[in-house]
């Protein structure tokens, strides 16, 4: 028996757990450069436009810092190779997260002990892990390639850019996995290892923008891929550095995982407070320490760099606007009739308002998570009404998202405010449009309690189910000229499209009535059902 | 006295399947009621029911005086509650759930918060995932014995605890009985249910089939008797009471019910004893059979209360 006995039987059962996971998230990954590119093709024909197109984007320092530095040749590839670079963030962190999920989430409940008793090596739960990743990673990779050369662009420069891709992923697996030796904890293993993402993203992009820091690209292993420069430059040395790299992390994962003990973490545990504070001493205090990690991340996520962006973009994307007609022209028939800024900014608040929704089913969720894992039962057996702890969940589902949009509001406001020099015209403007889409948010939130009322153990899939419709009917609704009456279905449909579109009430008054109507009907189920449903 | 727990014709359905079928429960003010049951037996849902998490689907359940589920915030700052799985918030420290819980139940004892977590050995500023399964019960353990409710429902409270903590477990018990508290506690244990309760319930198949003192239990246990007699015996198998009765020549080998010694004795001493070997029941021999009967009968439907049900 080696240490790495058993790899093969763990990579299958880490396949057999994600066998639905596995395939959306690759799919979704494979898709995503190709739409980009038909897209862009239909609008950017010439050689000319999309070099007019690339100095619109490029003039823009915040969208440098997401693309990494304009291309030397404006072919189709080359323009989605850097427009689609985010795509090798989210890969990234798609790596990290996977290893953790497969690695330190199983040690920390205990189902690593269980495997680990059987004929399985020392090496073996990491190895399986990265394996599947990187199998996985390189399918990704072929689709991608696949993808591009459907769209007459070049193969060499096509396996290129799959292969970029592929590498972010296959390097932040190792890196996820070194992460994953280090707490007993998969919480704070995962902000160890997006931390590193979001480090090396960070050093990457000031490389990319500030003159003369051009070096700092090379310093981060994001970097070295965005070095790929896939169908101008095609250097396929850099894979070379990058599995040299790999082999390296892994191989220090594997030494790491060596010496420690199961379930033990390199990094000594941190002990809490012997006794509660004095404010720990009803629901919505413990609510509070159970929510408030999440809120702190959504205010800082989408609050503060989503707003930024936002903010940021919206005179750049507004001046690419005016220099492309046809692009005006579909724009303006979508959404509202004034400014292209607007346009823009009623659109990317929308998109900003469904990752909000998500937070809001998730934080309607937790009630289930904590009815699920036993914990609700404790609290509801001491002098805890029902409708009481039901409450201090609801607190965070509702005006958590209110809080992340009126952030979010606030700073893409200022930030287009500077940008065109008339911040006290701006500010309104753009917080209200944040602000109108509560309702449709607060609908799938009102939704998912009303579901975890009445049907507990469907809550989670009905929630993000609702949610997924959403997605699809607002984002490609249109495009596949659906019925106005299925498109009706979302309640984001009926959001008016602010700042530029009219304000009407009635729409927003009736989602507010569905919302309360929802919360009442999932609280008296509540009240009524047996605690807890498992 | 008013009795803390009574429960009569308690019904229970899950869809189909019937977890609390007629059950009864008794728990008089001030004692310790052990409650026992195969796995599956319905002693959690229960407790649930106790508890105003579920709603009874019939009979009727009297705790503390009131309804546990019209009644049910108000009962549950009189009574504390340890689950058989105490499951913590893996970012809270245990010193912190048990403080939470117990100022949830309207305040509790510092000072013996501090003994209780000295006597059972708990270090209280670990985070609720570090801890195991045994140091988690502690904490529920630690949460309810440092409040003042009047009564404690303890739903196999030791499970995962080392011998020694529950040597702990028992004192701190018996000290709880003294200073007048009620607990129903179920159990699998049988030596902490012989050291510590008053008196006892069996339950089946969501029905209760003995109940009474111990020492009424051990009357409802069979005696093994072994005997050599002058003449070949007859008439022992139609006695009442006689079990896996075997007669080889003069050699005689049978259990009997307690409560049908006599009798037997009786037959026996007619043919002459020239030997006599008699084993006393014990507790163990009385859960095992039911236990085991209760395995048997898995998925059969159950006709009636197990044969050993005192004759009234």
């Amino acid at each position: 028996m080696t240490a790495f006995t058993g790899t093969g039987n763990l990579a299958r059962l880490i396949v057999r757990r994600d066998r639905v996971l596995l395939p959306i998230w690759m799919l979704f990954m494979a898709v995503l450069p190709l739409s980009l590119a038909s897209g862009t093709a239909t609008l950017y024909k010439t050689d000319a436009e999309r070099q007019g197109y690339i100095d619109d984007l490029g003039s823009s320092p915040l969208l440098l810092l997401f693309y990494g530095t304009k291309p030397a040749d404006p072919n189709l590839g080359a323009l989605i190779f850097w427009r689609g670079a985010t795509g090798m963030v989210i890969m990234a962190l798609i790596g990290v997260l996977f290893v953790i999920r497969h690695t330190r989430v199983e040690e920390e409940a205990g189902r690593r002990e269980l495997l680990g008793a059987t004929v399985v090596g020392r090496h073996a739960a990491v190895a399986a892990a990265l394996l599947t990743m990187t199998v996985a990673s390189l399918a990704v990779g072929v689709l991608v390639a696949l993808g591009m050369i459907s769209q007459d662009t070049p193969a060499g420069g096509a396996f290129a850019m799959g292969l970029a891709w592929a590498s972010a992923s296959i390097l932040f697996a190792a890196v996820g996995a070194v992460t994953a030796q280090l707490s007993e904890g998969a919480g704070a293993a995962r902000g160890i290892g997006v931390a590193v993402v979001g480090l090396s993203f960070g050093v990457r992009g000031a490389g990319d923008v500030a003159a003369g820091l051009s070096w700092l690209s090379w310093v981060s292993p994001l970097g070295w891929i965005y070095q790929v420069h896939a169908y101008t430059g095609n250097r396929w040395w850099i894979f070379g550095v990058v599995a040299v790299a790999t082999v390296a992390v892994s191989a220090l994962a594997l030494r790491l995982s060596a010496r420690r003990d199961v379930g033990a973490g390199l990094l000594p545990p941190r002990l809490g407070p012997p006794a509660a504070a004095p404010g720990l001493s009803g629901p919505l205090a413990l609510a509070w320490r159970l929510h408030r990690g999440s809120l702190y991340g959504w205010l800082a996520g989408l609050g503060i760099v989503g707003g930024l962006l936002f903010g940021g973009v919206a005179k750049t994307s507004a001046d690419l606007l005016a220099d492309n007609e046809q692009l005006k022209q579909i724009l303006e028939r979508i959404g509202g009739t004034s400014g292209a800024a607007d346009v823009f900014l009623a659109g990317t608040l929308g998109i900003g308002a469904i990752a909000v929704a998500a937070y809001g089913i998730s934080a309607a969720l937790r009630m289930r998570t904590e009815e699920a894992a036993l914990r609700s039962e404790a609290l509801l057996a001491t002098g805890v009404s029902r409708l009481r702890w039901a409450a201090s969940h609801l607190v965070f589902a509702f005006l958590g998202p209110a809080a992340v949009m009126l952030v979010t509001g606030l700073v893409a406001g200022l930030c287009y405010g500077v940008s065109t020099g008339d911040v006290g015209r701006a500010v309104p403007r753009v917080l209200a449009g944040a602000l109108v889409q509560l309702p449709a948010i607060w609908v799938l939130a009102a939704l998912t309690v009303a579901v975890f009322g009445l049907a507990p153990r469907r809550a989670p899939a009905v929630g993000w189910a609702a949610l997924s419709v959403c997605v699809v009917l607002g984002q490609i609704g249109a495009a596949l000229q659906l019925s106005q009456a299925l498109l009706d279905v979302s309640p984001f449909t009926h959001i008016p499209r602010v700042p530029g579109g009219t304000v009407t009430v009635a729409p927003l008054l009736v989602l507010t009535v569905i919302t309360v109507a929802l919360v009442l009907a999932g609280l008296t189920g509540f009240r009524r059902r047996s605690v807890p449903v498992t | 006295m008013e009795n803390s727990i009574s429960v009569a014709g308690l019904i229970k359905r899950f869809g189909r399947t019937t977890a609390l079928d007629g059950l009864d429960l008794t728990v008089a003010q001030g004692e310790v009621h052990g409650f026992l049951g195969p796995n599956g037996a319905g002693k959690t849902t229960t407790i649930r029911i106790l508890l105003g998490l579920q709603r009874a689907d019939g009979g009727t359940v009297r705790l503390l005086g009131g309804d546990p589920w019209h009644d049910a915030v108000s009962l549950h700052r009189r009574l504390a509650y340890v689950p058989g799985d105490v499951t913590l918030w893996p970012n809270l420290s245990g010193g912190e759930v048990i403080d939470l819980l117990g100022r949830l139940r309207g305040g509790l004892n510092p000072a013996r918060r501090n003994e209780l977590l000295e006597r059972f050995d708990l270090d209280p500023r670990k985070k609720g995932r570090a801890y195991s399964k045994g140091n988690r019960q502690k904490v529920g353990l630690i949460a309810a014995l440092a409040s003042d409710a009047e009564l404690l429902l303890l739903d196999e409270p030791t499970s995962g605890l080392d011998p020694l903590m529950e040597e702990v477990f028992r004192q701190v018990i018996a000290e709880e009985k003294r200073r007048g508290r009620t607990v129903l506690l179920s159990s699998h244990i049988l030596s902490e249910v012989e050291a510590l309760c008053d008196r006892v319930s069996i339950i089946r198949q969501g029905r209760t089939v003995e109940t009474g003192t111990l020492t009424q239990l051990r009357h409802l246990t069979r005696t093994f008797i072994s005997a050599e007699l002058s003449t070949p015996p007859n008439g022992l198998a139609d006695l009442p009471g006689v079990h896996d009765l075997q007669v080889a020549a003069n050699q005689v080998r049978l259990q009997v019910d307690s409560a049908q010694l006599d009798p037997v004795l009786r037959q026996l001493t007619s043919h002459g004893v020239r030997s006599l070997v008699s084993q006393p029941p014990t507790l163990e021999e009385l859960f095992l059979r039911h236990y085991e009967t209760s395995r048997h009968e898995t998925g059969q439907h159950q006709t009636g209360r197990h044969e050993t049900e005192p004759a009234t």
